[in-house]
């Protein structure tokens, strides 16, 4: 059984269409994420892991809003879901701009340890 | 420390069971090799034979003896200690080191070793668990394939070494532990070390030692610990168990009827090799396959296995996976692949893995109600075939063989020692038809091999800059400073995200030395300085991953380190808390809609190491090492790295207390 939740999430997100997030706080949502446990997994700034996110990064992330939430309400594989009743749409969409708020990381060309 | 100072009772030598049932016995003189002398080595026979048991009923002082209150034996003659043989005995191993934590149990043992043996093969390293002291033997076998010994207390003192003997164990690693154990109920001092002594102390760890034993006099000894050498350096390696009569170390070695003592000569096994039709029906399937794979875990148990796999990969063109069990692969090798190319293989070779269903299978921790579902990773019809010495020494209880997966041709044997065979096999069964496909292979792992490292090295830039620091930047500014050294990375604690393995060009065996084997917590630390100590004796530099759970296992380890001059750079990989059990509280709380407690704490309650943060840095200076911390900022951690580098080529130990990223 290979076939994607993120996908269906995608799918889900765009059919019911949540509410925009327009008054979303990044710096409320860097609190958020790590009081609601996200950084145990993704790492306090979304930058993942092999081990723990199958190496998904979150920060700077392309899914819309609509599919991030979609995807963490009903994710049935390797991340665990989190219900309404453990976490606010509010939250989620101040984590969401939390996360786009990351700065993108610097050009490997120019970490001399990278090279 | 054992709390032990009731010692054995002065009066006990006057009245020696041994010498007092000795004297119903034949008398003659026992013959051992002198102090420092070699020891005989060749099984020479007893000049007479030894008196039989007899069953006659008996006579009246025996009677006397085993019924009444013993009496003293006045001027029993002394004579050589059973200790000073069993040192002779184990003279002849060149164990070079002894970590043991001390005790009663083996005082006349220790002794002997000291004094007797001049503290020289093996010498006395000062343990503060015994734990640690198993821990320092693993590493220490797995940077030199020499094994060590530990003694430790028979009761007590086992149930702390417990855990490190499992490892070993899973790790498929040679140790030898002796544990002191006084077994005679009605003459060893009550109190403390009758709280001390068991029937039989072997029970506890019977089912994850490959063999054990309780030697009764010391001819058994001689050959029980030539035998227990020899069956834990026999592919599948593991760890071996002595139950040792403090009676039996203490008192002169008594007379049996003029027999002469003699010390077994070591001769290593051959280890067990893969039968020859199995080799051959696995090198068809392998010549014969479109894609096939070659899995690794603990394959290369010597340098030359990785030559080996080297030549077997190259002769297929074939991915190879390696699990990391060992350094089993070069990682600087195009055909050095990550575990997902299963997915397209038509013939998987296995060798030594530790969980072939793992490999082929996935486990989701997220099904319906929160119970994890599996999953197929490779198509139908994959043929797998396997080598695992493992299967020959399998037991019931512990349930380290992991799940059972069925397997098209099985080899219970030892990898290393069937690839020779298996390479030959492979050459000629690969048809002409075939060579040019087969050469067009290695093309596109080039290709992918590329490809592989530049996303690496991207998803390493990701949070370059962060504080907490990212295990990415932690390991490379640590392999910045360490790349024009012989360097060893000795153990790799917490995880790290595998960054070690995924962006340090390891290629020599010394390079990874695997993991714990059972994933007992508290293996980091000794095994990271028991490797460190084999690395000092063969001019390497050790470099370790220290996570901050594992280190406060058993801390003392730091100062054995100190006191020994065992140098080694132990990097801190500092998240602050247990965080794989951080992960399964989420888990469950997420699964039943449940907000998890933190406390005050930022992880789930019982998770955390934080309020009070723990100053690992004042912890290692404590105990004689040099330390710094804690570093936060990342820009500070190369520098010093730089500066703990210097302490340690000068022969010390240094600790760097950095707080990183949780993984
Ligand atoms: C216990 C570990 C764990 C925790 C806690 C966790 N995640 Fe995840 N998350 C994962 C894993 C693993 C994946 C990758 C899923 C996969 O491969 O199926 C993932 C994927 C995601 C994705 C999909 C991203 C993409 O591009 O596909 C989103 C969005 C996400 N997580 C958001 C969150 C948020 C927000 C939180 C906190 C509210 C959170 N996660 C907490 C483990 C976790």
């Amino acid at each position: 059984m290979q076939f994607s939740v993120r996908t269906l999430a995608v799918v889900a997100a765009l059919v019911l269409g949540s509410g925009a997030a327009s008054a979303a706080s990044a710096e409320k949502g860097r609190k958020a994420f790590v009081t609601n446990g996200c950084w145990q997994c993704h790492g306090f700034e979304g930058q993942g892991s092999a081990v723990t996110s199958n190496g998904t990064v979150l920060s700077g992330t392309e899914l819309p809003l609509e599919a991030f939430e979609g995807f963490v309400r009903g994710s049935n594989r390797a991340m665990p879901p989190y219900r309404e009743a453990i976490l606010s749409s509010a939250d989620l969409a101040d984590m969401y701009a939390f996360l786009q708020s990351v700065p993108k990381p610097p050009a490997v060309e120019s970490i001399q340890l990278l090279k | 420390m054992i709390n032990d100072d009731s010692a054995r009772d002065d009066s006990r030598t006057k009245f020696n069971r041994r010498n007092f049932l000795a004297g119903v016995a034949v008398a003659g003189a026992a013959v051992t090799s002198a102090p420092g002398a070699k020891a005989a080595t060749s099984p020479d026979a007893p000049a007479a034979p030894p008196p039989r048991p007899s069953a006659l009923p008996p006579n009246a002082k025996m009677a006397a003896a085993e019924t009444g209150t013993p009496q003293e034996i006045k001027g029993h003659e002394g004579g050589k200690p059973g200790s000073d043989f069993m040192v002779d005995v184990i003279k002849t191993l060149d164990i070079k080191y002894l970590p043991c934590n001390p005790a009663s149990s083996f005082r006349a043992l220790h002794e002997s070793l000291i004094d007797y043996g001049a503290n020289k093969q093996p010498e006395f390293l000062t343990c503060m668990h015994e734990e640690s002291a198993v821990g320092m033997a693993h590493g220490y076998f797995k940077a030199s394939g020499k094994p060590l010994m530990t003694l430790v207390h028979g009761t007590v003192g086992l149930q702390h070494a417990a855990m490190g003997i499992y490892n070993a164990w899973c790790d498929r690693v040679p140790v030898i532990v002796i544990g002191g154990n006084d077994m005679d109920a009605a003459h060893r001092p009550p109190g403390v070390p009758t709280f001390h002594s068991a029937q039989d102390i072997n029970a506890l760890v019977r089912d994850f030692t490959k063999w054990d034993d309780t030697p009764t006099s010391p001819q058994h000894f001689a050959q029980s610990f030539v035998r227990m050498y020899k069956t834990a350096m026999t592919p599948p390696y593991g760890p071996v168990m002595m139950s040792l009569d403090a009676g039996l170390q203490q008192e002169p070695i008594r007379d049996y009827g003029g027999e002469k003592l003699y010390i077994p000569r070591y001769v290593p096994s051959s280890p067990p090799q893969g039968d020859t039709g199995a080799v051959k029906e696995a090198a068809r399937l392998l010549a014969n396959a479109e894609r096939p794979v070659i899995v690794v875990d603990r394959a290369a148990r010597t340098p030359n296995g990785i030559k080996l796999l080297v030549e077997l990969a190259e002769a297929l063109q074939a991915a190879v996976v390696d699990m990391g069990g060992r350094m089993n692969f070069p990682k600087t090798h195009y055909l050095n692949r990550p575990p997902n190319v299963v997915g397209q293989a038509d013939v998987i070779i296995g060798m030594e893995l530790s969980d072939f269903w793992g490999v082929v299978n996935g486990y989701v921790d997220n099904g319906e109600h929160g119970i994890g579902f599996n999953e197929s990773k490779i198509k139908p019809g994959t043929k797998l075939i396997s080598i695992n010495s493992v299967e020959l020494i399998t037991k019931s209880n512990y349930q380290d063989f992991q799940r059972f997966q069925v397997v098209d041709v099985s080899m219970p044997a030892d990898a290393e020692a069937t690839l020779p065979a298996l390479i030959e096999a492979v050459k000629s069964a690969i048809p002409d038809s075939r060579k040019d496909a087969i050469a067009k292979r290695g093309d596109a792992f080039r290709k992918a091999s590329a490809n592989g490292r530049e996303n690496v090295k991207k998803a390493a830039a990701i949070a370059w800059d962060a504080s907490p620091i990212s295990t990415a930047r932690l390991v490379m500014e640590t392999w910045n400073q360490i790349k024009d050294l012989d360097w060893s990375l000795v153990a790799s604690e917490g995880n790290v995200s595998n960054w070690p393995n995924r962006l340090w060009p390891m290629e020599k065996h010394h390079h990874w030395l695997g993991r714990s084997g059972g994933y007992g917590v508290g293996y980091g630390a000794p095994a990271s300085i028991g490797a460190a100590l084999a690395n000092r004796d063969l001019g390497r530099f050790s470099v370790s991953f220290q996570s901050d759970g594992d280190l406060m296992y058993a801390p003392g380890v730091l100062w054995t380190a100190a006191r020994h001059k065992i140098p080694l750079l132990a990097v801190m990989h500092n998240n602050r808390g247990y965080h794989q059990e951080v992960m399964h509280i989420q888990r469950l709380a997420n699964f039943r809609n449940r907000v998890a407690y933190l406390g005050n704490d930022m992880a789930p309650l019982g998770t955390s190491i934080e309020n009070p943060d723990i100053e690992y840095h004042k912890l290692a200076q404590s105990m004689g090492w040099w330390a710094k911390g804690p570093i936060k900022d990342p820009a500070e951690l190369g520098p010093a790295i730089k500066e703990a580098i210097a302490v340690v080529k000068s022969g010390q130990p240094a600790l760097l207390n950095v707080w990183t990223q949780p993984r």
